[in-house]
C-alpha cells in the first residue's frame, strides 16, 4: 500500500468515524489545523519527491554484496587497483578500502566541478565516510559495497573522516582529499596519461 | 496489592530510573569535557567509549523503561480505579529487568561492552551485555502484558463504556513496545548471542542493522507517549482548564502507534544494504507521523490558551502571561513545546531522504536527539515525578520554587548544550569521537562551540542533581499530606466524552493494520538477505 494515499485518507476516516457515532467531536478550528498540517507535510514530501525524481538526488543504496574478508583477492578492491582512475569516457572513479584506521589510499587528488563516483568496501568493521561541507557521505558496511556519486564544487583540501564508531582508534581515522580545479586537473592528466 | 505495597512498587521503578539518570548525567558531563580535548590528563578513548556506551544505555533503556513501567502502573490503577492485575507477575517483571540491568551495567562499566547503545556488530561485546539488555526488555514485556490484560478486564467489566484516555494511551504504548522491541530481540536472539557464544561463525551486518532499525524509530515514541499522556491528561488540569479535544487525542495516539512503527529506514538512508525505493517509502511515512505531533501541539496549546483566558488573559498573546508559570507541570509543558519546535525543525532535516546526507552521523544528530528526548521528553518525566510524588510518598514537595529553578535550568542547559552541537554538525564534526585530532584548518572553528557545550553540560548536571535532591528530600522530610489531597486528577474534556466508536476504544483492528504495514515495509527488506548470497562478518574487538 502506498503511504502517500494515507495522508488523504485521514480526514475521510475521521468523517467515516463520525458517521458511525454522532458524538465524535472535532472542533472546526482543529479540523482546519489538520488540513494545514497535512498541507505542510504534503509540501515537504512533494519537495523530496521532486528532488528525487526530477533532480535525481538520492541517498546511496545499491544492495551490492562483497566478501569483506577476501577484498585483497577481489579484482576491484585489490591493493593495486585502489585510488583515482580516469575512465575511457573521461569520468573519474575512486576506489577505496575502509579499514582500521584510515581510508586507503590515504591521499587522493580529484577534480572539482565534475561527477566523481566513489566505490568503497570495508575490510573489517562498520565505518562511515564523510567529507565535511560536501554531500560526500555514506555508511560502509562489511559485506556490502557502497557507491556514491557526487560533485565537489570548490577546490581545496578536505579531510575525509570516519563518522561511525569503529574502535578505539576511530578518532584517528581520516584521509586527505585534494580537490583541484578542472584546469589544473586536465593539465596534470595530460602529463600522467589517465592516472 | 495494598496501597502501601503499591507505592513501594512504583517508587522502586522511579528510583531505579532516576538513579540511572543521575549517573548518566555525571557521565555526560565527563564526556563533553573529555571530547573537547581541553584537558590533556583525562584523554582516553577506552574510558570515553565505555562511558558513552553506558550513558546511552542508561538514558535510552534504563531511565525510560523503568519510568514508563512505573508511570504505566500508576496510570492503569488510578485511571481505571482497579488494582494491579497479578502483582506477583509485576514484581517478577521488575526483578528480571533489574537483574538484566545490573548484568549489562557491570559489563559496560568494566569496558567489556563499549559497542555503544546501538550494538554495532561486527564489533563484539561480552555475551553478558547482550543477555542483560535482553532481560531488561523481557522484564518490560511483563509490564506490557499486564497493561493489556487490565485494559481488556476493564472493558469486560464496563461493556460499551469508553476507556479513560490516559489508559487508552498507556495501552497503546504497551502495544507499541511489544511491536517495537521485536526487532532488536530478533537481532540479539538469532544473531548476536549465538555469534558471541561461537555457535555461529559470522553475522550478516546488513540484516543486523535492518532489524535494529525496526526498533530504532518507534522506541522514541515509546519514550514520548508518557510525555504526551502528561500533556493531554495532566497539563490542562494543572493549568486550571480542560482538555480541548479528547476525541482527536485518541486518534493522535492511534496514529503514533500505527505510523510510528513501519518507518525505521530513515536510520539507514546512508546504508548500502537497503534500496532507495524502500528508503523513500519509509521516508514519506516519517513525515506522516508528524501529523499526530502537530495535532497534539494544537490541542494542548488550545487547552492552555482557554485556561489562560479564563484566568483573565486578553488579546492575541495576553493569555500566555496569565498561565500558571509557577506550576511545574504547566512550566514543563511550555518549555517542552519550545524544545519540541526547535527539535522538530532539526528532525525534518534528518528525515529528509537526501538532505540527511549533509548531517548524517555528524554532531547535528546527538544535538537533535538531546533536544527532543533529553529536552522535551525528559522534562515531562520531571513534571510527572513532581506531580505524583505526594501520591507515592505521602509527603508534599519540600519547596515550591526549587522545582521551577530545576526545570528552568534544565531548559537553559539543554539550549546551551544542543545549539553548538547542531552547529558543529553543520561544520562537519562527526558524532561518536573521543577527541578532535584531524589535521585540518576546518577543525579549528570547532573549539568555541566545544567550550559552550561544556557550560551546557555543567548546567544540566547541576539541574539533574537538584532534581534528585528535591525528590529525596521531599520523600524524607516533606510535610505529610492526606491521601485525598495527593490524589491524581486527570483533565476533564471540554466536551462531554460519550460512547466512542469501537475503533477508538480498542486496538484489535489497528494491530492488523500494523501487521500489514510492517509486512509491506519490512517484509521484503528482511527476506532479501535470505534470497541473495550475503557474506557475514566474524567478530572484532574494539
Amino acid at each position: 500500500m502506498s503511504n502517500d494515499d494515507n495522508q488523504h485518507d485521514f480526514p475521510d476516516e475521521a468523517h467515516a468515524l463520525k458517521g458511525s457515532s454522532d458524538h465524535l467531536h472535532i472542533d472546526p478550528l482543529e479540523k482546519k489545523w489538520i488540513y494545514v498540517a497535512l498541507g505542510l507535510i504534503g509540501v515537504f514530501v512533494a519537495t523530496i519527491l521532486y528532488t528525487a525524481f526530477a533532480k535525481h538526488v538520492h541517498p546511496p543504496g545499491e544492495m551490492e554484496t562483497i566478501d569483506s574478508a577476501r577484498l585483497h583477492l577481489s579484482e576491484e578492491f585489490a591493493e593495486d587497483n585502489l585510488g583515482v582512475v580516469t575512465q575511457a569516457d573521461g569520468s573519474v572513479k575512486v576506489t577505496l578500502v575502509a579499514a582500521r584506521y584510515g581510508f586507503y589510499p590515504r591521499e587522493i587528488r580529484i577534480p572539482a566541478g565534475q561527477p566523481i563516483t566513489f566505490r568503497i568496501a570495508s575490510a573489517d568493521v562498520l565505518h562511515g565516510i564523510h567529507v565535511p561541507m560536501t554531500n560526500m557521505a555514506t555508511m560502509v558496511v562489511p559485506g556490502y559495497v557502497s557507491t556514491v556519486t557526487t560533485t565537489f564544487p570548490k577546490p581545496g583540501e578536505y579531510p575525509m573522516l570516519c563518522n561511525e564508531y569503529c574502535g578505539m582508534g576511530h578518532d584517528h581515522m581520516w584521509s586527505k582529499v585534494t580537490v583541484v580545479s578542472r584546469e589544473s586537473w586536465q593539465a596534470g592528466n595530460t602529463q600522467t596519461q589517465g592516472r | 496489592m495494598a496501597d502501601k505495597d503499591f507505592r513501594v512498587f512504583v517508587l522502586s521503578h522511579f528510583w531505579l530510573a532516576f538513579g540511572a539518570f543521575g549517573l548518566a548525567c555525571v557521565m555526560g558531563f565527563y564526556q563533553v569535557l573529555e571530547r573537547s580535548g581541553f584537558i590533556e590528563a583525562i584523554q582516553s578513548p577506552q574510558v570515553y567509549f565505555a562511558s558513552v556506551s553506558t550513558h546511552g544505555v542508561l538514558m535510552g533503556f534504563v531511565l525510560t523503561t523503568f519510568f514508563i513501567m512505573g508511570f504505566g502502573y500508576l496510570v492503569a490503577t488510578t485511571s481505571l480505579k482497579m488494582p494491579i492485575w497479578n502483582p506477583k507477575l509485576a514484581w517478577a517483571g521488575f526483578g528480571i529487568a533489574v537483574f538484566g540491568t545490573v548484568m549489562a551495567a557491570i559489563q559496560l562499566l568494566l569496558g567489556k561492552a563499549s559497542v555503544l547503545y546501538t550494538f554495532y556488530p561486527p564489533v563484539q561485546a561480552s555475551v553478558f551485555f547482550y543477555l542483560g539488555a535482553t532481560l531488561l526488555v523481557v522484564g518490560s514485556w511483563f509490564w506490557a502484558a499486564i497493561m493489556v490484560v487490565m485494559f481488556v478486564q476493564w472493558k469486560k467489566a464496563h461493556p460499551g463504556e469508553t476507556v479513560p484516555l490516559p489508559m487508552f494511551a498507556n495501552t497503546a504504548n504497551a502495544m507499541l513496545w511489544l511491536w517495537t522491541s521485536a526487532g532488536v530481540a530478533m537481532e540479539v536472539v538469532f544473531q548476536l548471542v549465538p555469534w558471541t557464544l561461537g555457535w555461529i561463525d559470522t553475522v550478516d551486518v546488513g540484516l543486523a542493522r535492518t532489524l535494529f532499525s525496526w526498533t530504532l524509530h518507534p522506541i522514541v515514541y515509546f519514550w514520548l507517549i508518557p510525555a504526551y499522556i502528561a500533556l493531554y491528561c495532566l497539563v490542562p488540569q494543572a493549568a486550571g482548564g480542560k482538555l480541548f479535544s479528547h476525541d482527536l487525542a485518541r486518534i493522535a495516539f492511534i496514529l503514533l502507534l500505527v505510523f510510528g512503527l513501519p518507518i525505521g529506514f530513515h536510520h539507514l538512508y546512508m546504508d548500502p544494504e537497503q534500496g532507495k525505493g524502500f528508503k523513500m517509502i519509509h521516508g514519506i511515512g516519517t513525515f506522516l507521523v508528524a501529523l499526530p505531533t502537530l495535532m497534539t501541539g494544537f490541542t494542548v496549546i488550545a487547552s492552555l490558551e482557554k485556561a489562560g483566558r479564563d484566568a483573565g488573559g486578553q488579546g492575541l498573546f495576553g493569555w500566555i502571561g496569565t498561565l500558571r508559570w509557577s506550576n511545574p507541570m504547566v512550566l514543563s509543558a511550555i518549555l517542552a513545546f519550545l524544545m519540541l519546535i526547535a527539535g522538530g525543525f532539526g528532525g525534518i532535516v534528518n528525515a529528509s531522504y537526501a538532505m540527511n546526507a549533509m548531517v548524517h552521523n555528524t554532531a547535528w544528530v546527538p544535538g537533535h536527539f538531546h533536544l527532543i528526548f533529553g529536552g522535551t521528553t525528559v522534562i515531562m518525566y520531571f513534571a510527572v515525578a513532581y506531580a505524583v510524588w505526594p501520591r507515592l510518598t505521602g509527603k508534599a514537595l519540600i519547596s515550591g520554587s526549587l522545582p521551577l529553578v530545576q526545570l528552568w535550568s534544565w531548559f537553559i542547559g539543554m539550549i546551551i548544550l544542543s545549539t553548538p552541537w547542531h552547529i558543529l554538525g553543520l561544520l562537519g564534526q562527526p558524532r561518536r569521537i573521543s577527541s578532535v585530532v584531524y589535521n585540518s584548518l576546518l577543525t579549528l572553528a570547532w573549539d568555541p562551540y566545544e567550550l559552550a557545550m561544556i557550560i551546557g553540560g555543567a548546567v544540566l548536571l547541576g539541574s539533574a542533581m537538584l532534581f534528585l535532591h528535591i525528590l529525596a528530600k521531599s520523600q524524607k522530610r516533606g510535610e505529610p499530606v492526606t491521601e485525598q489531597a495527593a490524589e491524581i486528577h486527570y483533565a476533564e474534556s471540554e466536551h462531554p466524552v460519550v460512547r466512542m466508536p469501537a475503533l477508538l476504544n480498542g486496538f484489535g483492528f489497528w494491530n492488523l493494520v500494523i501487521l500489514a504495514l510492517m509486512l509491506a515495509n519490512f517484509g521484503y527488506p528482511i527476506l532479501q538477505f535470505f534470497l541473495i548470497k550475503t557474506y557475514g562478518s566474524t567478530g572484532w574487538g574494539y
